[in-house]
């Protein structure tokens, strides 16, 4: 039990309904209770998230200082991955578009790993639907989203977690170095999917 | 927009589409399309009967017949998630071990993950030879889905894994990272119950460099253990693997330079010159612009803070900053943070920071927040009036009931604890319930100011507040405040007239338990509403506390059948039975419960009573006082196990040796001890009752008698020689040898101590016992204990000397702390009421001052 674990990876709308979810743990027997987790998390981590537009100015200590701090306005940083304590889960999330991704784990889990898992789970979709990162996309590719999930995470052991990898496993025809999707083509698609993320929030 | 491709999707029709995973020439991208429209359904909740799942199977199983990678992905996943039976997976068996052996790297990956998941323990031994293959090959894909299929497979079928260690072990030497990071986790479970293995291993790649981020994280988990269990023969020098550690806070992933500063703070007994390394890592990530990283190492600087505080003040100016951060999760860890780590001089600003801070936390933050501005109180108690008014204000907002019970338990322990803060707090409580919409928490209070309010400068100004509950409130209310009012006219001699007005008004009540209190107490008080004192036995009778476990009560009122004979309160058993620690600390609980506690395990002191008294001998002994637990005389794993319960009466003692035989071969008849009471001068043996036979593994019971004077706690030792009569058994037949052998088998001493005469009584309300005693029984006493092992030992060494119960949860000491009170109470052989304060304290050669 010290090897680090998943309980459930879930993809959900901007509804908190299901696009797609997988679970590695016992914990939640049932679809229903499922359902009602997901429910929950989405309703408590929505609540936080629409906060992120009154909080542009914050008093410290007795200054006004501007929330952005310096370093953090960069394209990538606007989409910050969030943590919250949850029913005794860690959980990760990363909202774009009308997509949420969580990742949870134990409670005593090494926050940082969970959010490598995150992030290589937003990344490799973000290759795979070529960058228009949104539900209907996800939708219409479900097939790749379940195989990303499926080369992720093992029966709650990370199996990997770098999305280039990831992405090349599920989009390809094989993994023989003869590859069609090289390396190269993949880091240029991911570049792609990264500033196309980075426009459609700055919009 | 709400465009979905999946729009009116149907579980009949695909299931009636999936035929086409029959067809002769197959379509592989529709295949492909209708396992994701199956795989999308299963996603949502759906499910199929055992019949369609079989269906659904066999279909999918004609797929493997075509060459199509990205629809042989899809049949792999499936297969997964339709978890099929035995007698299925046989279908896919070949298919799949084809797969396994395929040139195809990405087909074995997939084959092995699937077949593992799938297979029970008799095909594993076929494909076994593959896999020990796979863990070694130069694809990691492939490498990896071993691996870690021989992770999962370790729970089922742990001998063939551990058979694979020297190839796990191999792979553990990877390049690719996670190769390494599987191999290594699957390598120390494989090891995880030798410990030398495992220490070996951590040594060996604590040297080394491992790669992998993910692998070196684990490979710190097993160093900390590792740390853990060599601890207790390793008191000197430096810690080993510290270093390694400490080195780790310079690596180049935050994962592992996290990993590690964790790692060290929860170190045991960690020192101040260890942690400042880590401490001052994890200020660096105060102010990352990640939250993640603020909320991971806020959330460990707060545990830091529970136990050495000062190495946490440096953080303090990252900490106040992050009170105002988005992620309320991190705010609330940073302040509770600063309310442990604070000095006196910064509360008020703290103070009016937390007061914008509240308003927008939802209730479980704010409980958290009122624990920490608890112990704060605790901690600076010239700071109780704004805390005071923190809590009072809160109070009065908005909240549910856990949230509003957490604001009044703090309250009322700061009353309790800070007497100056006594009459602002009662105050702050009689406003709550006038407006409480939680009967609990009004019921609670109003028993509270029954103790607390009569022993105020004005305990008039109580009464209006309590009376108006016996207008407006349900019954429920209005009895606890007629208790209430019964109280101050017993306490306060002066306000019983007016109470007996009040009282008198009650007796009109449409409800007959406000009735009942309301005539009980007016007959019962005396003086007919005249200033006078009331007698000590009817204040004892009415308000005094129950002196027996609530538990115990319950169930003797349970077991009691309505007859002729009143119920006898006498006939509970007085012995705490094992008590859980979460139900302690319960302020201001009614002593009547009106939550009644959960029902402890049943009292073993009723069996062996019943045992007792079942053997004439012992039949004149009267009232059991106290069953000790049983002490072994043996060593475990020996011919014999015997092991001893005292059983101390008021003139006598009788032991019950409890002896089982482990010896299929022998049969033990006419069973005794001899005991020798030479060193237990007090003591004379009055009877013995022998035990008939013994058979192998089926234990029974040989008692002996002893009598000592009368109500006198006399102690001694006593030695102890099992003798009887052995018969060899045929093992099997299972019959016995007419003739035995008379032979004797030496236990271990016992001895009768002090403890043995004590009985577990806990007490409600420590204080208030211990003020209604009487001055001349006190006595003041100190005692040196000599060098101990740590306070806690000590603390828990006399509490087990002098066999009493521990109060209000005082058997706890907090980890470094240089002195500590603990609170005991118990009832001496003559039903003599004991309570006990000790103070413990750590200064070179350790004092103990005992009150």
């Amino acid at each position: 039990e010290s090897c680090p674990s998943i309980k459930n990876i879930l993809l959900l709308d901007s509804e908190g309904n299901r696009v797609a979810v997988k679970y590695y743990s016992d914990e939640w027997p049932n679809n229903s209770v499922k359902e009602a987790f997901e429910k929950s998390l989405f309703t408590k981590t929505q609540k936080t998230n629409a906060r992120t537009e009154d909080y542009v100015f914050n008093e410290v200590g007795g200054r006004v200082i501007p929330w952005i701090e310096p370093g953090r306005v960069s394209n990538e940083d606007l989409n910050t991955t969030e943590i919250a304590m949850f029913e005794s889960h860690i959980i990760v999330y990363k909202f774009v578009q009308d997509l949420h991704f969580f990742v949870t784990g134990a409670e005593n889990e090494n926050e940082l790993i969970l959010v490598t898992v995150l992030q290589g789970f937003f990344d490799a979709v973000g290759l795979l639907l070529r960058g228009t990162v949104d539900k209907k996309e996800a939708l219409e590719n479900l097939d790749l989203i379940l195989l990303c999930l499926d080369e992720i995470v093992d029966g709650g052991i990370i199996l990997e977690t770098d999305a280039n990898v990831i992405a090349g496993k599920v989009a390809s025809h094989s993994i023989d170095a003869a590859a069609p999707l090289s390396e190269q083509t993949i880091s240029q698609a991911l570049a792609t999917a990264r500033e196309h993320l980075a426009r459609s929030l700055l919009k | 927009a709400d465009y979905s491709p999946f729009l009116g999707i149907e579980k009949g029709a695909v299931l009636q589409e999936a035929r086409v995973f029959n067809d002769p020439q197959l379509d592989p991208r529709r295949c492909s399309q209708v396992i994701t429209k199956l795989l999308y359904l299963l996603n949502q909740g759906e499910t199929f009967t055992k019949v369609e799942a079989t269906e659904v199977f066999f279909a999918v199983t004609k797929l493997f017949q075509s060459k199509d990678i990205g629809l042989r992905r899809m049949v792999y996943v499936m297969i997964k998630e339709l978890s099929p039976s035995a007698d299925e997976v046989i279908i896919v068996t070949s298919s799949l071990m084809k797969d396994m052996t395929s040139k195809t790297d990405m087909y074995r990956a997939n084959a092995i993950r699937v077949l593992c998941r799938i297979t029970d323990g008799t095909l594993l031994t076929q494909i076994e030879r593959y896999l020990k293959q796979a863990i070694v090959d130069k694809n990691p894909v492939v490498a990896s889905a071993a691996l870690v299929s021989g992770i999962h497979l370790l729970q089922t079928n742990p001998e063939i894994v551990k058979r694979w260690s020297n190839e796990v072990q191999e792979a553990v030497q990877s390049r690719a990272a996670l190769v390494q990071f599987h191999a290594l986790a699957l390598l120390h479970q494989i090891r995880q119950n030798d410990r030398l293995a495992v220490n070996k291993l951590v040594s060996s790649l604590t040297k080394g460099s491992v790669r992998s981020p993910l692998a070196q994280c684990l490979l710190i988990r097993y160093t900390s253990q590792v740390i853990r269990e060599s601890a207790n023969n390793n008191q000197a020098g430096d810690r080993p693997f510290y270093d390694f550690l400490e080195g780790c806070l310079r690596h180049k992933a935050e994962m592992v330079i996290f990993e590690a500063a964790r790692a060290i703070t929860e170190l045991n007994g960690v020192t101040s010159r260890e942690l400042t390394p880590a401490i001052t890592v994890l200020q660096l990530f105060l102010s990352s612009s990640k939250p993640v990283l603020r909320f991971a190492a806020v959330r460990t600087l707060n545990k830091v803070a529970m136990t050495h505080p000062m190495a946490v003040t440096n953080c303090n100016i990252d900490m106040e900053s992050l009170i105002s951060d988005q992620n309320r999760s991190i705010a609330t860890l940073a302040i509770t943070t600063l309310l442990k780590t604070g000095n006196e001089s910064s509360v008020d600003r703290l103070m009016k920071q937390i007061t914008n801070f509240m308003s927008d936390i939802a209730d479980e933050f704010k409980i958290v927040v009122v624990e920490a501005i608890r112990s704060l109180c605790l901690k600076f108690p010239l700071k109780h009036r704004s805390l005071m008014n923190f809590l009072s204000n809160i109070l009065r907002e908005e909240g549910g009931f856990e949230y509003k019970k957490a604001i009044v338990d703090s309250i009322v322990i700061l009353i309790r604890d800070i007497p100056e803060a006594k009459e602002s707090g009662l105050l702050h409580l009689c406003e709550f319930i006038e407006d409480c919409e939680f009967t609990y928490l009004s019921t609670q209070i109003l028993h509270f100011l029954g103790i607390e309010g009569p022993k105020t400068s004005d305990p008039s100004k109580y009464i209006r507040y309590i009376y108006n509950r016996v207008h407006l409130e349900n019954a429920t209310v209005r009895a606890g405040a007629v208790s209430t009012l019964a109280k101050f006219g017993a306490m306060v001699d002066t306000l019983k007239p007016r109470v007996f007005v009040l009282l008198r008004r009650c007796l009109f009540d449409n409800d007959d338990e406000v009735r009942d209190r309301a005539t009980l107490y007016l007959n019962t008080l005396g003086g007919d509403g005249a200033v006078v004192e009331t007698g000590e036995d009817v204040k004892e009778f009415l308000f005094g506390s129950l002196d027996i476990p609530l538990v115990n009560l319950e169930n003797s009122l349970k077991n009691y059948e309505p007859s002729e004979e009143a119920f006898d309160i006498n006939s509970v058993p007085k012995e705490v039975k094992t008590q859980p620690l979460a139900e302690k600390k319960a302020p201001g609980k009614k002593p009547t419960g009106l939550g009644a506690p959960p029902a402890g395990p049943p009292s073993t002191v009723d069996a062996y009573e019943k045992l007792l008294s079942s053997i004439p001998e012992f039949a004149n002994f009267g009232k059991l006082f106290k069953s000790s637990a049983p002490v072994e005389l043996t060593e475990a794993e020996t011919e014999y196990a015997v092991n001893v319960v005292k059983h101390i009466f008021d003139g006598h003692v009788v032991f019950q040796y409890n002896c089982t035989n482990t010896i299929p071969e022998q049969l033990l008849e006419n069973v005794t001890v001899i005991v020798d009471a030479s060193e237990a001068e007090e003591f004379a043996e009055v009877a013995s009752k022998p035990l008939r036979s013994l058979p192998y593994d089926s234990p029974g019971q040989t008692f002996v008698a002893f009598e000592k004077p009368e109500g006198v706690p006399a102690v001694g030792k006593f030695s102890n020689m099992l003798r009887f009569i052995v018969k060899e058994v045929d093992p099997s037949t299972g019959e016995a040898e007419d003739d035995g052998v008379e032979d004797e088998y030496q236990l271990e001493e016992l001895e009768v101590v002090a403890a043995d005469y004590m009985l577990k009584v806990g007490v409600s309300n420590f204080r208030n016992a211990w003020e209604t005693m009487d001055a001349d029984c006190e006595r003041v006493d100190e005692y040196g204990l000599g060098p101990r092992e740590s306070l806690a030992e000590a603390v828990n060494a006399v509490i087990n000397l002098l066999g009493m119960q521990p109060c209000e949860g005082t058997e706890v000491v907090l980890n470094n702390s240089r002195s500590h009170t603990c609170l005991l109470s118990g009832v001496y052989i003559g039903n003599v009421k004991v309570l006990v304060r000790l103070q413990f304290g750590l200064d070179g050669p350790k004092d103990v001052a005992m009150k």
